[in-house]
């Protein structure tokens, strides 16, 4: 009824930039004279780039081993064989022999590699309670839903860790054994076990809970340790530093990879002769196969690897960015012909009209 | 009941339900019908039923409804991969932000409902008057209301301050008539009159239909004191209207709140929805085809993992209880997908919709360039929800009066005696160009004159202060000779209220002149002559009718003569001249034809002196034909007839209607942006073409103008198919292509497509034409033969026509229409349309309430088209494309890392991302995209109107654009999933740890896509304002900072289950590999887009490409002038007649009603004449002098007491009620010189023709009018005095001996006998030259031969002159 203009306060619009549209404001323009350097600048930058990332990843030197033990294999296969009557784990261990005939530089890393298997499967990667491994003690009687079926043992006690992820805890051990001379003895090297989780992981997220008594059985008291598991989580290590939830090995298993293949650490080598890296001659590793894959169709691999600037070997980000050079000189290249052609033809076009 | 039963008729007892009883001052009686209050209630919720109501609507909207949907099959452990915050925080945001929205609307429609509830009234109880609120008004209740209050209720009228119970009142809220109407008590009850006793004490009861929403019905019947009086809606006041020029009046409630017709008509405004929505609609309706597809694939995808792999796998993680087999898992992973993916239907896309239209909105509103300082009135967006639509504007249906022109009449020239005034000539005798500049005549010498009025001619002073005879004679027949009513509230300030504005703008040319009409009575004009006042008395009124187009006054001077004036379209006039005048005449038909050639509106002034006997007996004939029963009309009319013949020709006026300003230029503009107007006025044929000419719609150099005037199917049927035979001959093939698509497809939603004729083309159509046209099967044609025509006049339209054309536009054709109009009459046609928009301030409220926009000024459309719609077009579309991509390129990532992750609905992202990503991540940069973005500014969208073309077409967005975003968006997913995996795949970090984890993962790829669209945006983003660069840039910024906070130790570790990224950010955003990836990613994803950008207009260069180079050229180098658009002004075309108003007040003025005659009343109200007491003495004249004399007063709003002249309405609804026959048979006289288009259907002449309608009653008979009839033989004619000439006043021809004659009025005076026998029945394929047919022609003819002269006749005796 009463909605005319004067109800609403007829008044002579503000006159400001902001509501007559007038900011200020630059206006870029995709012009040839811009496109065209673009391209050609980015592409050679690209492949620059694209050739440093090549080199530095084919600068590394990588060896692996396949010690699954599928039928024929090597020496793990009795190991694999014996693995499939499953738990409770069969004390098996086999070995892997090789040889350098040059240094492998240092500083040298030993990871375990995993095929097919789905640690990010949505209901594994749920599978766990960041509350209990964070040393809540309610947390710690009381895991999370998301634990079952390892959120209770059929007595009734909670299982800590609770969960997948921790129940398939990769338990395999290795050691590794140089011979300097050929036919010598066997020395071992030394493998450092700590260093290779996330800071943060065994210093803020994982923690053990309160220590009862001093004694950290104590306070893992009332719970049990995951069915897979032959021991107790607080006897992880004899090392109190590394036992418990904080336990390295354990906090590398919990950070789930995001792909079915994936390399975790398992140790660095950097110590006395070592540091320098790998010497040449025979090497041993000596594998405890305790851990099941082939059922499912995995495979396990041992992997030395050393490091550059930028990590691992991976050679896709070099060649990808070769790539993506040349496809932007290509393009550029097209652009300019392109542009060169239709341009006339449009200036013409537009002289005739 | 019983009581009213029995006196009641049979047939209101059958319509019991129907019916309404009440009485009067009888609340008890009343309250047990149950009747509401009149309390008004336009809000929708209450703050108790605000939250459920509005959450109920809210997810009756589909979208809404979905998210819902989601948010309980999330809330389902076994299936929801999500954790439930993902759905609920956003729909919680979008909730309360649209309720928010609504809340604020809803309160303001509470204030206004209190305001208007708490209104004061007075009202009688029990023998006093009470002040009361309006609501608390009950059905029955006596309220007074008081001069210039508005209507409480829907009353009856009881009695008022005026004489016989008349009340006038002025109607605007309601139809948008600002003319006053009046409205009368019956005599019963304006006895009552403010006698506070007799009002408690009337206990009338009333019985009427029920509430209904027609205005201009009522039926009921009042039963007082045992009588039965009928009720018609002449003595109803609806609420909503005003009353005006009376003290007060008193009336009965018989429609409250609810119920009042006005209420009954505010029904809810159909909302309406864009092209856009609808699209949106379809898009979605996709996309959740596509999202279900997808669903499907990875289930079975999971379905075969878990039987091949997950199987096996169970050593490491056991199948759920519920899980049987991987047919059961699978389909549950496809609810889970269902879910992961439901990010493809972007839950913030209405409401960022919402929110840009508002923005938009608000633009429009704040614009300066369209607010209209002389009525402080900004452009307001009433609807908010229609912009982009605004950029895609293909029709434009124009109203015309007050559209088009500002329905302000200016007396511009005249002409006197064969001598024409009012081109302002300087020294020099070179004619003078009205501007600013230009010297006003001074009108000192008259105290009464109206400041406003200018004029730039001396010379007419000059002669009026010499005490030239004939501009006096002229001046006092002006001033005479009209039913408007004055009002002299303080002394010498006169405000005339005139019926139409030509009147009024004759009226006060006189008053300025020096014949000031000051008041009138019932039976006297008071006219102040030079400083004398003069008391004529008026002995009749001649009142106009659409027939007679002319009206006539008798008076009696001072000097006891009996003289009558009458002024009317020269077609008419020009018959009843006396022969004497011929020579006059002729030379004021040249005048006319230059009046007419520069668009002015024309009347012929004469005058006759009356023999007083004859008077006496014509007036004992005239009171006769008054009371007759039988035949009224025809026997007025022949009466009317036998006084106004002989007339002695004095003039001829001509009045400017003022075309608003910026008219021709905004069309033109429109036009070259491939706008087609229409004008759809209820006006006259030859008003319009006028216009249409004036205003560029139709130019001179088009190649054709068709009329439709067909009076049944066929003949419209064969019009229509020979224009299209003339536009496009191929188009009546069968082979056509929209032919052959006709004959394939004849189910319903079909469109047909867009045809191009062969030239410029334009076409009339009447309504009358129209009617049929419209009906079934001609629909088609008449749609394809006007869609070829760039413009369209449809003349004669009702209301209801004007939607029907909308709607027929709307039904076969894909395109946006616009209605714009000022009036109650385009009420229709602007709620029909797709938008509606309004001009505030001419005609009332009506239109401007109903539309979605509204503006002041025509001019203003261009901008609001031409700029703001295109930029909300634009933006709108950028801001779809882009929300669209980022939404694939978001979602579809887990569609790749189904295939990686045992298609286990694992989603790539952190939980957070997800539920910040619409919200907060990407939101603010997309929203300074579509509220700042200009491709190009407002000067060069308004230079260049070509850019307006790919939004009528939308190019931008439509499906097409559609898929390309999906295109791409699959595209980034592709690159921004595999880039990252093959990059992180087996990689190390340079302290050894790998990086493949999960988390770490997560984060490179959502970081990675937060910058690729980032980048994205700022490509797409042509106009970076400060606030642009802080929203874009700002946001990414932010997400690192969220990042942080996220992933902080502090957080996670009180939360460790919901915050698990716990460091993620400070170990994954250091390493070489993540900015690498990131690089290459944006890289990757870009390179296409920039390349098919820059590729594409050199390959398919569109138009819009070519002028945005030139733009661009410009700009860079601005010492390059743009070339600088023309207007070329042609000139108007064709004068119309003045005369398009409806009948005057000549019969109220003439009947006394203004005249307290107690005796009268008593008469009337004796009870055997009750009904018709008032009728019967208005008829009869009064004697003289008897009772008390009030003059008419006309009180008005002061607020609009400066627009003299412009008040009423001649555009109506009543108007298109009018009888067409003088414009669609003037159309048919017409006569067509240079014949372009094809032989059927008449193309108008594109050159000027005077004469309009038929001079010859025998032409306007004749059906075609074309046939060649040789007028009948009349006797020479004989320049001889008329028989009954007066001493003062001369009735001599002027051509003999008036030495003020120019040379070509002598050679015409020479020529007389042979320019005569010209006729106006030539055929129109007659060529122009006709010398032949002239000299043939026997002299004798010259005076039976009325018919008009055109330019031809100069072209025949000017060069013998030379």
């Amino acid at each position: 009824m009463t909605w005319s203009a004067t109800a609403r306060g007829a008044h002579q619009p503000d006159n400001t930039a902001f509501t007559q549209q007038r900011l200020p404001a630059w206006q870029p323009l995709l012009s040839a004279s811009i496109a065209l350097p673009l391209f050609f600048c980015a592409g050679l930058a690209f492949i620059g780039l694209g050739l440093g990332l090549f080199y530095s990843s084919n600068g590394i030197k990588e060896l692996e081993y396949d010690y699954t033990g599928n039928p024929g294999t090597g020496n793990c296969s009795a190991c694999a064989l014996a693995d499939q009557d499953r738990a409770p784990p069969l004390r098996c261990s086999c070995a892997w022999y090789f040889s350098l005939r040059e240094l492998f530089p240092g500083p040298v890393y030993l990871y375990y590699e995993l095929t097919n298997f789905y640690q990010n499967n949505r209901r594994y990667s749920v599978s766990r309670d960041d509350t209990q491994l964070s040393g809540l003690q309610s947390a710690l009687r009381h895991p999370a839903n998301e634990c079952a079926p390892y959120q209770r043992r059929a007595s009734g006690l909670p299982i800590a860790p609770c969960g997948a992820i921790a129940n398939s805890l990769f338990n395999d051990s290795f050691s590794l054994w140089h011979q300097r001379q050929p036919g010598g003895p066997y020395v071992e090297v030394p493998l450092d076990r700590t260093g290779i989780a996330w800071w943060t992981d065994c210093h803020v997220k994982f923690r053990n809970p309160p220590l009862v008594n001093g004694s950290l059985a104590l306070a893992f008291q009332g719970t049990a340790p995951p069915p897979n598991w032959p021991r107790p989580v607080y006897e992880l290590s004899p090392d109190p530093n590394n036992t418990g939830f904080i336990n390295q090995d354990f906090v590398v298993w919990m950070r789930t990879a995001a792909l079915p293949t994936f390399r975790k650490l398992y140790a660095r080598i950097r110590q006395g002769n070592y540091s320098t890296g790998l010497r040449r001659g025979a090497y041993l590793v000596n594998i405890t196969y305790n851990y099941p894959v082939r059922a499912f169709g995995g495979h396990k691999l041992i992997v030395f690897s050393n490091i550059s600037w930028m990590g691992g070997k991976n050679p896709f980000l070099g060649i990808a960015y070769l790539v993506v050079g040349s496809l932007c000189i290509l393009m550029g290249f097209v652009m300019l012909v392109v542009y060169i052609r239709y341009q006339d033809q449009n200036d013409e076009d537009e002289d005739s009209e | 009941m019983a009581k009213i039963n029995n006196s009641g008729q049979r047939i209101l007892r059958k319509k019991e339900k129907q019916v309404r009883y009440l009485q009067a001052n009888s609340r008890e009686l009343n309250s047990t019908f149950g009747y509401p209050n009149n309390t008004i209630k336009t809000s929708r919720y209450s703050v108790f039923n605000f939250l459920p109501l509005n959450l109920f609507e809210q997810f009756q909207r589909l979208a809404n409804a979905y998210f819902l949907i989601l948010l309980f099959l999330q809330l389902i452990p076994q299936i929801s991969p999500l954790a439930w915050y993902t759905t609920v925080i956003p729909l919680m945001v979008v909730l309360s932000i649209t309720a928010v929205k609504d809340a604020i609307d809803d309160v303001k429609r509470h204030q206004n409902d209190n305001h208007v509830n708490n209104r004061s009234v007075l009202v009688v109880m029990n023998g006093r008057i009470k002040e009361d609120k309006w609501m608390n008004i009950q059905v029955g209740d006596i309220i007074k209301l008081k001069n210039n209050q508005p209507v409480t209720a829907d009353v009856l009228l009881l009695s008022s301050s005026e004489p016989y119970g008349l009340t006038y009142i002025e109607t605007a809220e309601l139809d948008g008539e600002t003319n006053l109407k009046v409205k009368q008590s019956i005599s019963v009850t304006s006895n009552l009159e403010d006698n506070l006793g007799l009002l408690s004490a009337f206990d009338g009861k009333v019985r009427c239909e029920s509430p209904n929403n027609k205005l201009d019905k009522f039926t009921g019947i009042l039963t007082f004191k045992g009588k039965n009086y009928t009720l018609d809606h002449d003595k109803l006041l609806l609420r909503g209207c005003i009353i005006r020029n009376t003290d007060w009046c008193y009336g009965l409630v018989i429609y409250t709140g609810p119920d009042t017709k006005l209420m009954q008509n505010c029904g809810k405004s159909t909302f309406k929805r864009t092209h856009m929505d609808h699209l949106l609609n379809v898009l979605v309706l996709w996309i959740f085809l596509f999202l279900g597809g997808m669903c499907f694939i990875l289930a079975i995808g999971h379905g075969i993992w878990e039987n091949k792999k997950g199987y096996y796998f169970q050593d490491f993680l056991p199948w759920e209880e519920y899980v049987s087999s991987s047919v059961v898992s699978a389909i549950l992973t496809f609810w889970s997908y269902f879910i992961i993916l439901n990010t493809m239907v972007p839950i913030s896309l209405y409401v960022s919709v919402e929110i840009i239209r508002l923005g938009n909105s608000c633009y429009i509103n704040w614009d300066r360039k369209m607010y209209y300082a002389p009525k402080n009135t900004p452009a307001q967006a009433r609807t908010t929800t229609l912009n982009e639509e605004l950029g895609q504007v293909k029709y434009v249906f124009s109203d015309k009066t007050g559209t088009l022109t500002q329905n302000i009449m200016i007396f511009n020239k005249c002409s006197i005696n064969g001598i024409i005034y009012g081109c302002g000539y300087d020294k020099n005798g070179q004619k003078v160009k009205v501007s600013e500049e230009t010297e006003k005549v001074d009108f000192s010498y008259n105290k009464l004159a109206d400041p406003k009025f200018s004029f730039y001619d001396n010379t007419l002073v000059e002669a009026m202060k010499k005490g030239d005879h004939w501009v006096h004679l002229f001046f006092l027949s002006l001033s005479l000779c009209h039913t408007v009513m004055s009002e002299e509230k303080v002394e010498g300030k006169l405000v005339y209220q005139a019926q139409s504005p030509d009147e009024g703008a004759l009226v006060t040319a006189a008053r300025n002149f020096g014949f000031v009409f000051r008041s009138r009575t019932s039976e006297t004009i008071m006219v102040v002559e030079m400083g004398e006042t003069k008391v004529y008395q008026l002995l009749a009124i001649l009142d106009f009718s659409n027939v007679r187009k002319r009206m006539s006054v008798i008076v009696r001077t001072p000097e006891d003569r009996v003289m009558l004036f009458c002024k009317g379209a020269d077609t008419i006039l020009c018959q009843l001249l006396h022969p004497s005048c011929r020579s006059l005449r002729e030379v004021t038909m040249e005048h006319l034809d230059d009046f007419a050639f520069e668009g002015l509106r024309t009347l012929m002034v004469a005058y006759r002196e009356v023999d007083n006997a004859f008077y006496q007996a014509w007036s004992k004939k005239h009171s006769e034909a008054c009371l007759s029963l039988e035949n009224r009309e025809d026997k007025m009319s022949d009466v009317y007839g036998e006084m106004e013949k002989d007339l002695m020709l004095l003039g001829a006026t001509a009045i400017e209607d003022k075309l608003q300003d910026g008219v021709p230029e905004t069309i033109t503009i429109l036009n070259k942006a491939k706008i087609k107007i229409w004008v759809l006025t209820g006006d006259k044929q030859e008003t319009a073409v006028n216009i249409a000419y004036a205003c560029n719609i139709f130019e001179e150099e088009m190649d054709g103008i068709f009329i439709m005037e067909g009076k049944n199917d066929e003949t419209v049927r064969q019009e229509l198919r020979l224009a299209r035979n003339k536009m496009k001959p191929e188009s009546l093939l069968e082979s056509d292509p929209v032919n052959t698509y006709l004959n394939t497809k004849p189910q319903m939603p079909f469109r047909i497509p867009e045809e191009v004729p062969n030239g410029n083309y334009g076409l009339i159509i009447n309504g009358y034409s129209l009617a049929y046209a419209l009906e079934g099967n001609l629909e088609l044609e008449l749609l394809r033969t006007v869609c070829m025509c760039k413009g369209v006049i449809c003349c004669r339209m009702t209301p209801l026509q004007k939607a029907q054309v909308v709607e027929l536009m709307k039904r076969y054709k894909q395109v946006v229409t616009l209605a714009i109009g000022d009036g109650a009459n385009d009420v229709s046609m602007i709620k029909a349309a797709h938008i509606g928009v309004g001009i505030t301030g001419q005609e009332g409220m009506q239109a401007m309430l109903n539309s979605d926009y509204a503006i002041s000024q025509f001019r203003y459309l261009q901008r609001l088209l031409l700029v703001h719609g295109r930029w909300s077009y634009n933006r709108m579309c950028k801001f779809l494309s882009y929300f669209f991509y980022k939404n694939f390129a978001f979602t579809l990532m887990h569609f790749w890392y189904a295939f990686f992750s045992g298609f286990s609905a694992q989603t790539v992202y952190d939980t957070w991302f997800i539920t910040f990503y619409n919200l907060v991540y990407t939101s603010l940069p997309v929203l300074s995209l579509s509220l700042f973005d200009q491709d190009v500014n407002e000067t060069w969208s308004l230079r260049f109107p070509e850019l307006y073309d790919p939004g009528q077409h939308n190019l931008y967005f439509n499906k097409k654009e559609f898929v390309k975003c999906l295109v791409r968006g699959i595209y980034s997913s592709f690159v921004l999933f595999f880039i990252p995996m093959r990059t992180i795949h087996n990689s190390m970090d340079s302290d050894g740890k790998e990086i493949s984890d999960y988390q770490s993962f997560s984060l490179i790829v959502q970081t990675a896509l937060l910058c690729v669209v980032t980048v994205q945006i700022a490509l797409d983003t042509t106009y970076w304002t400060l606030i642009s660069h802080i929203f874009t840039w700002g946001s990414l910024g932010f997400y690192f900072c969220i990042l942080f906070l996220l992933y902080s130790d502090g957080l996670c570790l009180m939360f460790p289950n919901v915050f698990q990224f716990l460091g993620v950010a400070r170990n994954t955003l250091n390493l070489p590999q993540m900015w690498l990836i990131i690089i290459l990613s944006v890289v990757l994803c870009i390179l296409p887009v920039i390349g098919y950008r820059f590729l594409k207009p050199l390959f398919w260069p569109a138009d819009v490409d070519k002028i945005m180079n030139r733009i661009h050229l410009w700009t860079r180098h601005p010492l390059l002038p743009p070339t600088q658009t023309k207007l070329r002004h042609t000139r108007p075309r064709r004068s119309a007649y003045a005369f398009s108003h409806k009948q005057g007040f000549g019969a109220l003025i003439t009947s006394g009603k203004t005249m307290k005659d107690k005796q009268a009343v008593l008469a009337a109200h004796h009870p055997k004449g009750a009904g018709q007491g008032p009728q019967k003495a208005g008829l009869r004249p009064k004697p003289r002098g008897s009772g008390r004399r009030k003059a008419l007063r006309v009180t008005r709003g002061t607020h609009r007491s400066e627009q003299l002249g412009r008040w009423a309405s001649t555009a109506g609804p009543e108007d298109r009620t009018n009888a067409p026959s003088g414009g669609a048979a003037g159309g048919k006289a017409r006569s067509d010189h240079r014949l372009r288009g094809c032989r059927g259907a008449r193309t108008l002449p594109t050159r000027p023709e005077r004469r309009g309608a038929p001079a010859c009653p025998s032409c306007s008979t004749t059906p075609g009018g074309r046939e060649t009839r040789p007028p009948a033989p009349q006797p020479p004619p004989a320049p001889s005095p008329p028989a009954r000439s007066s001493p003062t006043v001369s009735s001599d021809c002027p051509c003999g001996d008036t030495p003020q004659l120019t040379r070509a009025q002598l050679y015409r005076c020479i020529h007389i006998s042979f320019a005569g026998p010209e006729r106006a029945q030539r055929p129109s394929s007659q060529p122009r030259d006709r010398g032949g047919g002239f000299r043939t022609a026997s002299p004798s003819q010259a005076v039976g031969a009325l018919c008009p002269f055109g330019p031809w006749f100069r072209s025949w005796y000017l060069p013998e002159s030379g």
